[in-house]
């Protein structure tokens, strides 16, 4: 009956709770007899500056961008699909193959049928962010770095208590695994750490380094708030402040009640034939066009479907009407296409193909 | 005589692997150096949660020289011999001595091996030790090839003698070896040079690192009885969740919260497994009422707020946790009182055990029919099993056994006791899935026995319908574990129990299909019984016999098979027998005539042989009714009773003799030892 974790960055899975930053703190002055360092950020101008708390949901994810972007990584948008988890973004799943180098940073709208509670769990939603970070090769600072992102949040190192606690990540519905940590501040897991070892079955060199946050738990942690709902999404003093219920409880109410009782079970079973059939018949056209007369191999077309047949796997589990020794069949059958999209990408440029070095 | 400093400096290793390769490391760099010739007088490993550590000390500085002579070719043998010899030993024609020995000249050569410094004996020995460490799970890391369990950020490996500190020269891709580490990651950043041991250890505590986990765990344990004490309260005891923490922190703080009251009322053991599981915290109890009312956190780190962010952190989160978890249980609290469980069993119509074996619904009307049929093998009630199976899973679709699924069964008991249905049948929802390893108990009340036993026959009848049987060391239905818990829960409660027939009854197995199980059954048994003391081949003497299909009598045979076999009589038995059967065999295959027609006492010439016949007959009805009463110790009492007998026949009588009325007499009376014999135990299949 154990429920497989069969999506990466459980950062919104688990429902622990949310923490409170406590004020005072902002107001002592640094204990002179310990190193400073880790009280300011070096490094987005040079300057030590001192961090302001955040005021709203939007603002951390606004400085975690401005944090990656200064630390180089290409600020990505979501991917226009609906996945589980920010690993299912092509720019980390695909780009994490091959040999060529790779910075990433982007929120990703994840989607967790199973995890929908009508909009009132104050941890829990079916619908949700992550924060995503990809970097290839992992550089020897990725600790640093990462740290370096919590402090940019408004998150005091002198105050919390942070740990690396092991977790290694494994996604069988990707073929992929890596190991790495669940990151705890103050027993919170606030973010999954994980140097990539395999991605659709290919061995990462150079390996990835994935850093995923999950936003709103993240946040309410840093922002003292008890219910995800009444967390601020905009700033509070804004001539029209909105909270994340404004935005959000409406839709996580249409949304459990369909995943849970609605969703046509049948017509999901078809879609995900038609998807797995679809990726199929994508992958098995020959490389060059013959329109065009160029190569072209089209993994991400294909990748789509896969990404598409996930989704609706997951559908189908929060219906309730796959059983655990089925599910691993289904999950099988996903992995088998995210496998042979890995294999299609490593044959194109993005993934380190190159005609010289081609048989 | 110089001390050796080694540290291994990574990102954060699993708290459970730590020990281990600390040890490893200690056994593997200590064997290679003494292999290399450097003896040392004292080691010792430790470990945090981002370092392995070794010390050596009193090491040899360098290795001594080996002088090694290797006997050549005689000076006059073939070039091409020579010239081998040579290469073999690596010298030339003018390095080799010429000694004389009795059959003439011969070639001698010596080498000698120079003695190699410590410091070039360490690097190569580490680097090796390094690239093939032995961890449970490796990784890679940015560009490069080298595996570590995390990514390897520095060595620190120095030789110390009287003269000072020396960095060991080395490189392991780009990794080059020095003599600085860093302390605490928080509380002390940066990197300091060490000089020694003693030096490192003393500096590591200044910067907020305790080198030993053993300290660490003695500090942590210390602080949290005491602190527990204080509010008279005690810790609940949990030697590896304390192992554990001590290893994911380099500077324990301890600190004590409470659990909020509104979820006191939860049971203990869903506060203790997701206070454990998710929080690494340990339970206080009041020892008054032996609720957990507090948990105990171990943080990293000092702080100027003496950790008051960071336990109203934590608290928080457990807060999160246990409403979850106080959510969970309301609502199922409310489906057990509300509706007796039964969303949760229609549930299970949807749900699928196996796509070839139905829904657990369908499985568990199977488990229910047989728990009924079983029952009153084991003096239970047949209307409370049928009913307890019908209930035992229900807590499947709780939502408490879907967040914490290490707690089905006992939800089921807690959820079945408030949904008022018999205590026999709440134990049953806890206790069917037992045994679930050989130290498991076994249920003892009758009806949990019946359902425990009822699911799982049903399981591997099932499985063995569908032809998903375990092979080699491939089970993953836990079918072997499932037979082992079918053969203690009948030995236990003595059930007597014809197998064959349940297994065609539960899944329509073939004749052929159900034997296959059986044998499976028998394989398990000898397994379990060998553990006994009970000898194979016994065990094979009564599975030779007929209703082999009933585990407990084949068992109660085997042990007085292996009782008798341990007295004089019995061994003696067993060689009077072979030797009838042997002459027999030999007969009858020679004259082509099975001598089957029974022997009449009115040739028998020698007393012994009347005796025999006497002893033979008055045997037969006891052996009758030991059997028919399965009582097989009686049987085997009956059966040493004619030691006595055949021994004094093969004593006075030869079988074989020439008048051939009187042999085949004769052998007609050995056909009755045999047939008399087995009718308790195949003593042919008993090694001598």
């Amino acid at each position: 009956m154990q429920p497989e974790e069969d999506l990466p960055g459980a950062a919104g899975r688990c429902g622990s709770g949310p923490l409170t930053l406590r004020t005072p703190a902002r107001n002592q002055a640094p204990d002179p007899g310990r190193p400073r360092s880790v009280r300011y950020v070096k490094g987005m101008d040079m300057s030590e500056t001192r961090i302001e708390k955040p005021r709203s949901f939007q603002e951390i994810i606004l400085r975690l961008q401005a944090y990656w972007a200064s630390k180089g990584c290409a600020v990505m948008q979501p991917y226009d699909m609906e996945v589980g988890a920010g690993t299912f973004h092509p720019a980390t799943t695909l780009r994490s193959l091959g040999s060529k180098p790779w910075a990433a940073a982007y929120v990703q709208p994840s989607r967790r049928p199973t995890d929908g509670r009508y909009g009132e769990n104050p941890n829990r939603l079916q619908h949700y962010y992550q924060y995503q970070v990809l970097i290839k090769p992992s550089p020897p600072d990725l600790q640093d770095l990462y740290l370096g992102s919590l402090q940019a949040i408004g998150i005091d190192m002198e105050l919390h208590d942070i740990r690396f606690v092991e977790d290694d990540w494994e996604s069988p519905t990707l073929g992929a695994w890596g190991l790495g940590w669940e990151v705890w501040c103050d027993g919170m897991e606030v973010s999954q750490f994980t140097y990539f070892q395999q991605v659709g079955g290919h061995d990462c060199h150079p390996v990835s380094g994935e850093l995923t946050y999950g936003l709103e738990r993240l946040a309410m942690y840093v922002l003292g708030i008890d219910h995800v709902m009444d967390m601020p999404y905009n700033d509070p003093q804004a001539p029209i402040a909105l909270k994340y219920g404004d935005v959000f409880r409406q839709t996580e109410e249409e949304y459990s009640r369909w995943n849970f009782d609605v969703a046509n079970t049948e017509v999901l079973l078809k879609h995900f034939e038609e998807a797995e059939a679809e990726c199929e018949a994508i992958l098995a056209q020959e490389h060059v066009d013959p329109k065009t007369g160029k190569r072209i191999v089209m993994a991400h077309p294909a990748y789509d479907q896969c990404i598409k047949a996930s989704h609706l796997f997951n559908l189908l589990d929060a219906r309730g009407v796959i059983s655990v020794t089925e599910r691993q069949a289904y999950i099988g059958r996903v992995r088998a296409l995210a496998k042979k999209c890995a294999d299609a990408f490593v044959q194109t440029e993005a993934g380190g193909w190159a005609p010289e070095t081609a048989a | 005589m110089p001390d050796l400093l080694i540290e291994l400096f990574s990102e954060e290793i699993p708290a459970r692997m730590q020990a281990r390769a600390a040890e490893d490391l200690k056994k593997r760099m200590t064997d290679a150096l003494v292999e290399a010739g450097l003896t040392y007088a004292g080691a010792a490993a430790f470990h945090t949660p981002r370092r392995l550590c070794l010390t050596v000390h009193g090491l040899l500085a360098e290795s001594p020289l080996v002088r090694e002579e290797r006997k050549g070719p005689r000076v006059d043998a073939p070039e091409k011999a020579i010239e081998g010899f040579l290469r073999g030993a690596g010298l030339t024609r003018d390095q080799l001595e010429e000694r004389e020995e009795k059959k003439g000249k011969v070639f001698f050569a010596v080498i000698e091996k120079p003695g190699r410094p410590a410091a070039e004996i360490v690097a190569e020995e580490l680097e090796k030790i390094i690239r093939n460490f032995p961890w449970p799970k490796s990784m890679r890391w940015g560009a490069g090839s080298l595996r570590w369990v995390r990514p390897l950020h520095s060595i620190l490996c120095i030789l110390t003698d009287e003269e000072g500190a020396r960095v060991v020269p080395m490189d392991i891709d780009g990794i080059v070896a020095g003599d600085t580490t860093e302390g605490h990651r928080f509380m002390a950043p940066g990197r300091f040079k060490v000089r020694s041991f003693e030096d490192y250890d003393a500096q590591l505590k200044r910067r907020f690192v305790v080198l030993d986990a053993a300290e660490r765990a003695d500090a942590i344990w210390q602080e949290a009885t005491n602190q527990a004490f204080a509010a008279g309260l005690e810790v609940v005891e949990d030697k590896g969740l304390l192992a554990e923490v001590a290893g994911l922190v380099e500077w324990p703080v301890v600190l004590m919260g409470e659990i909020g009251a509104d979820f006191l009322h939860l049971p203990p053991e869903v506060l203790q497994t997701s206070m454990k599981e998710h929080q690494k915290f340990f339970s206080v109890k009041n020892p008054k009422t032996g609720r957990i009312e507090r948990f105990v956190t171990v943080a990293n780190r000092e702080t100027a707020d003496n950790g008051a962010t960071i336990l109203a952190g934590n608290q928080k989160v457990l807060s999160a946790r246990l409403s979850d978890a106080k959510f969970f249980w309301d609502n199922d609290l409310r489906i057990a009182k509300d509706a007796k469980m039964q969303p949760w069993r229609d549930h299970l119509a949807h749900v699928t055990f196996h796509a070839k074996l139905g829904s657990q619904a369908e499985r568990i009307e199977r488990i229910a029919a047989l728990a009924a049929q079983l029952a009153p093998a084991l003096s239970a009630d047949a209307g409370l099993a049928e009913e307890a199976a019908r209930i035992a899973k229900a807590d499947l679709s709780s939502e408490m056994v879907y967040e914490f699924p290490e707690l089905q069964g006992l939800m089921g008991r807690y959820y079945a006791e408030a949904a008022g249905f018999a205590p026999e049948i709440a134990a049953a929802c806890e206790e069917h899935y037992s045994p679930l390893g050989p130290t498991d108990d076994v249920p003892t009340a009758p009806v949990s026995a019946t359902v425990a036993l009822a699911d799982k026959l049903d399981t591997l009848t099932g499985f063995w319908a569908i032809d998903e049987k375990p092979t080699g060391s491939k089970d993953p239905f836990a079918l072997r574990r499932a037979a082992l818990g079918v053969i203690r829960i009948l030995m236990q409660h003595g059930t007597k129990l014809a197998m064959t027939p349940v297994f065609t009854s539960c899944h329509d197995l073939s004749a052929d299909t159900a034997a296959d199980l059986l044998s499976f059954f028998h394989d398990r048994l000898k397994v379990h019984l060998r553990d006994e003391g009970i000898r194979h081949d016994v065990i094979d003497a009564c599975l030779a016999m007929e209703g082999n299909d009933d585990l407990v009598a084949l068992v109660a045979r085997a042990r007085a098979l292996q009782a008798v076999l341990s007295t004089e009589d019995g061994e003696n038995l067993v060689q009077g027998f072979k030797r009838a059967n042997n002459i027999l065999t030999k007969e009858e295959e020679k004259d082509g005539v099975a001598y089957e027609f029974g022997a009449d006492p009115k040739f028998a010439e020698a007393a012994e042989e009347t005796a025999l016949f006497n002893a033979l007959e008055a045997a037969k009805p006891k052996l009758d009714a030991a059997n028919a009463a399965e009582d097989y110790a009686a049987a085997m009492e009956t059966l040493a009773t004619l030691r006595a007998p055949i021994d004094a026949f093969f004593e006075a009588v030869q079988v074989n003799t020439d008048n051939a009325v009187v042999r085949r007499n004769r052998l007609n009376l050995l056909s009755t030892i045999r047939s008399t014999v087995l009718k308790v135990a195949d003593l042919t299949r008993i090694e001598a």
